[in-house]
């Protein structure tokens, strides 16, 4: 049986779990499936599902484990690396139906959500007394399965951490169909830290079906500021001067003169076009030690030229402010048709480094390159712009040599937008061979069929060397694309 | 205890470690032997290695608060280090001066500073480890924020050396406050003081620790503020405190009070359970602590509790039973205590067909402290 031949054989049998409405086959409507955020990469699955509980999920994916037909979980599809590409030949589970919010318990600190609901649900849930504070910029959108999958960050995880801070409970189906509770309400249950392990893995282990959050008590006081530099390197001293000072930001984003023009024509926040680069920083914590740092930290942006400095005074000017930054990445189409995010890490003093070096290339190839950062963690998200297909491998080349400046300075390919298929060519700059062969062990202690978002993360696909149960050749095998190690 | 075994090798390299790894059938991984009489009672190994060579601080990158350092270092000595720069790995875990950083990371151990900056998996941002197969691998990296591959820097992260050696780690460190203070509730009411606590965790106070500690029908809860607003954290927790019952003050010279915290973590003679619950469940664990004669301390709004028992495997049994669905390992205990209890609560741990599948990709052959772990792993 040919693979297409699998899929479609096994249409019958998810009707029969999901029910025919939920179930996509018509090719015009799999084809809105082919591509998540990154839209440069586009494959149309065999089959689209959207289940309607965890037991469906459990059904789809049992299925798939018994005709050996790959399948790739799905949030919301918002995610930037193609970590939530389709299959060809293969089954795409959507789990946006499974958004229920199922239980707060604000006693315990904790809620329990289905993977589909969106990460500001989160928080509105137990809100205004908790909150949940990792807060990817696509937070209205994107869903906590997905940013369980991709352990997302966001402006606050500077000082408040990410997903993986955060996760203390898991229902996961495995591969093969069964399902597992990992971890619960409680922390520090005895065994391996397999909470650790699944979430930023990317869905190449398992389907997360529901999950258990901590919370935190609200901050009873924010402040937040803007203040606007001649260039980015002065605005970086400033960053590491905060940092060094013992002051812990809630967020500290930073953007480049092009990164703020194009932000300006969107968000109109009056924010001036000749700067060279902002800071937007953000305090949180008790009254009266966000207004004391809040006054160190003007001292240092006027040390170092911080001019036109304005404070929200209120929560609609905050709004606007953190507005400005959020909409960076959809500005940008204002200024180029076309552009590449990329993710890079770099440890914080090699900013002013980094950014040379990004200056230089964007020269060398005659591209623009606007900067926005989480500066306080290093995090960089330079948008490579081009004008048209004729110039994207050009733009993908300068970009992954972005990358790879990043991972000679100390730091990484990916900070929170994961490696999924975008950036898995650029692995062996980070780790080499017998890493790579650690993090196949991991892969094949939970998916030995090799069946869950195959084609992610690993620079090359591989196989487990003992798959239990009778010997099947796997399609990858059967193609010539892999071999078994 | 520890039985004596027939040889011990000091490798001095993450790869020499390896090929010692590769070269034996069954090796006991020693750091400072502080936290050696956990797990399960195993018998002699062929070579006990230990971490002692890997000694070095490789890195301490202040302007980036990261540091790498290799798994022999005392913990102590890497905070001496930080603290000179003001920084510090906000890891506190009870232990004597020989407790190594290997030990902690592989223990997953923690202390009442784990209330603000989390545990060792969360302060964890790369690892280096020797693999019985013979290879050197690493994961993650040195900087704070990284989703590169997969997180294996929290998989061997309280693994109890039981996948590979841990060789090095990258951790992120954090500024280390001016000055503590610390309110303190004191109050013979296991419902009260608890809510007293359970009041403090739900505001917005940004403690660096919130503690409770119990003892023939008193306790206490302790909350510590550092920081140029310390004092006012420590006012406003002390007036929650009153509310509630307890009789307050605020301690300034404070270091003995979590000094003691620390070591009530820790039992020469008697056995120690160390209780994963809810925050809400506190008044429960604080009546079955009384029920067997034991103490208890803990971080309050994590809902983890060390509960030191005068009785042995009975009284183990009791407190499960009590305390159930929650998991009770066993910490320290005499031997046979271990021997008599599972002391790692199998019942109520990870799925043990993933645990298991875990060890047979790392460590098919069984050669990392073998029979040490959860389900006899």
């Amino acid at each position: 049986m040919s693979d297409a031949s699998a899929v479609v054989a096994l249409i019958p049998r998810l009707r029969a779990i999901c029910g025919d409405a939920h179930v996509v086959t018509q090719h015009d409507e799999l084809r809105t499936y082919a591509s998540d955020g990154l839209l440069q990469y586009a494959v149309t699955p065999g089959v689209v599902v959207l289940p309607g509980s965890g037991t469906e999920v459990r059904d789809v994916v049992r299925a798939c484990h018994e005709v050996s037909v790959p399948w790739v979980a799905r949030g919301s599809g918002s995610g930037l690396s193609g970590g939530a590409l389709p299959v060809e030949d293969g089954v795409l589970i959507g789990l946006s139906r499974l958004k229920a919010v199922v239980e707060v318990d604000l006693d315990n600190q904790r809620v329990v959500v289905e993977p589909g609901a969106t990460n500001v649900a989160v928080s509105a849930a137990v809100g205004p007394t908790h909150f949940y504070p990792p807060d990817p910029s696509s937070q209205i959108v994107c869903s906590i399965g997905g940013n369980v999958a991709e352990n997302s960050g966001g402006a606050h995880c500077f000082k408040y951490g990410f997903t993986t801070n955060y996760v203390t409970g898991l229902e996961v189906v495995l591969a093969d169909g069964e399902v597992v509770q990992v971890g619960g309400k409680e922390l520090d249950r005895p065994g391996y830290d397999l909470l650790g392990a699944l979430v930023g893995s990317e869905g190449t282990l398992a389907v997360v079906t529901r999950i258990t959050l901590r919370v935190v008590p609200a901050p009873d006081h924010v402040e937040t500021m803007v203040a606007f530099f001649e260039s980015t390197s002065d605005a970086g001293e400033v960053v590491s001067e905060i940092v060094s000072a013992g002051i812990t930001p809630a967020a500290i984003e930073m953007m480049d003169g092009l990164a703020i023009s194009a932000s300006e024509q969107m968000a109109h926040a009056g924010y001036p076009l000749d700067a060279g680069a902002c800071l937007l920083i953000e305090l949180d914590g008790p009254h009266e030690e966000c207004r004391a740092r809040l006054d160190e930290v003007i001292a240092l942006c006027e040390r170092h030229g911080g001019r036109d400095l304005r404070v929200a005074q209120d929560e609609p000017e905050r709004q606007l402010l953190w507005k400005t930054r959020k909409a960076a990445f959809p500005a940008a189409a204002r200024i180029s048709p076309h552009y590449f995010v990329q993710d890079g890490v770099i440890p914080r003093t090699q900013l002013p480094e980094v950014l040379r070096r990004i200056d230089a290339l964007a020269a060398e190839y005659d591209m623009r390159v606007a900067n926005v950062f989480h500066a306080g963690d290093g995090n960089l998200h330079p948008l490579v712009c081009y004008s048209g297909p004729e110039d994207a491998a050009r733009a993908e080349e300068l970009a992954g040599r972005i990358l790879a400046a990043c991972v000679e300075l100390g730091g990484s390919l990916t900070g929170e937008h994961g490696i999924g298929v975008d950036k898995k060519a650029h692995m062996p700059k980070m780790f080499d061979e017998s890493d790579l062969q650690a993090f196949q062990k991991l892969r094949c202690a939970f998916d030995p069929g090799g069946l869950a978002n195959p084609g992610k993360i690993m620079p090359t696909p591989r196989l487990c060397g003992e798959v239990p149960g009778p010997f099947r050749e796997h399609p990858l095998e059967r193609a010539g694309l892999a071999e078994r190690f | 205890m520890e039985t004596v075994a027939s040889r011990t090798e000091t490798p001095g390299s993450a790869q020499e470690a390896a090929a010692l790894l590769r070269a034996s059938e069954r090796v006991r991984i020693r750091g400072g032997g502080t936290r050696s009489g956990w797990g399960h009672v195993t018998p002699a190994p062929d070579v006990v290695l230990l971490t002692a060579g890997l000694d070095s601080i490789v890195e301490h990158n202040e302007g980036d608060l990261t540091a790498v350092l290799q798994a022999g270092v005392p913990l102590r000595a890497a905070q001496e280090r930080f603290a000179a720069a003001g920084q510090m790995l906000a890891l506190d875990p009870p232990g004597a001066p020989e407790s190594t950083v290997g030990g902690v990371f592989a223990t997953g151990d923690s202390g009442p500073l784990r209330h603000r900056y989390g545990a060792a998996r969360d302060l964890i941002v790369g690892i280096t480890v020797a693999q019985p197969d013979g290879s050197v691998a690493k994961a993650g990296g040195k900087v704070i924020k990284n989703v590169a591959g997969y997180d294996l820097s929290k998989l061997f992260t309280g693994a109890f050396g039981t996948l590979g050696l841990i060789a090095q780690v990258a951790v992120r460190l954090h500024p280390r406050p001016p000055q503590a203070l610390t309110a303190r509730g004191i109050g013979d009411d296991a419902e009260r003081l608890a809510a007293a606590a359970s009041a403090l965790a739900h505001r917005p106070l940004e403690a660096e620790c919130l503690d409770v500690a119990w003892s023939d029908g008193r306790g206490a809860v302790l909350a510590r503020f550092g920081g140029a607003t310390a004092e006012r954290g420590a006012e406003t927790s002390a007036t929650v405190l009153r509310e509630h019952g307890c009789e307050a003050d605020v301690v300034e010279d404070d270091a003995a009070l979590w000094q003691r915290q620390r070591e009530h973590q820790r039992s020469t003679g008697a056995t120690v359970v160390k209780v994963s619950g809810l925050p809400a469940d506190l008044p429960k664990a604080l009546r079955a602590a009384d029920a067997l004669g034991g103490t208890l301390v803990g971080r309050a709004a994590l809902g983890l509790w060390w509960i030191t028992l005068p009785g042995g495997a009975e009284a183990v049994q009791k407190l499960r039973a009590a305390l159930t669905p929650a998991p009770c390992v066993v910490a320290d205990a005499p031997e046979d205590v271990r021997n008599a209890v599972d002391p790692w609560h199998t019942d109520a741990a990870e799925p043990l067909v993933l645990l298991r599948r875990v060890k047979q990709q790392f460590d098919p052959a069984g050669v990392c402290n073998p029979g040490l772990y959860v389900g006899g792993i």
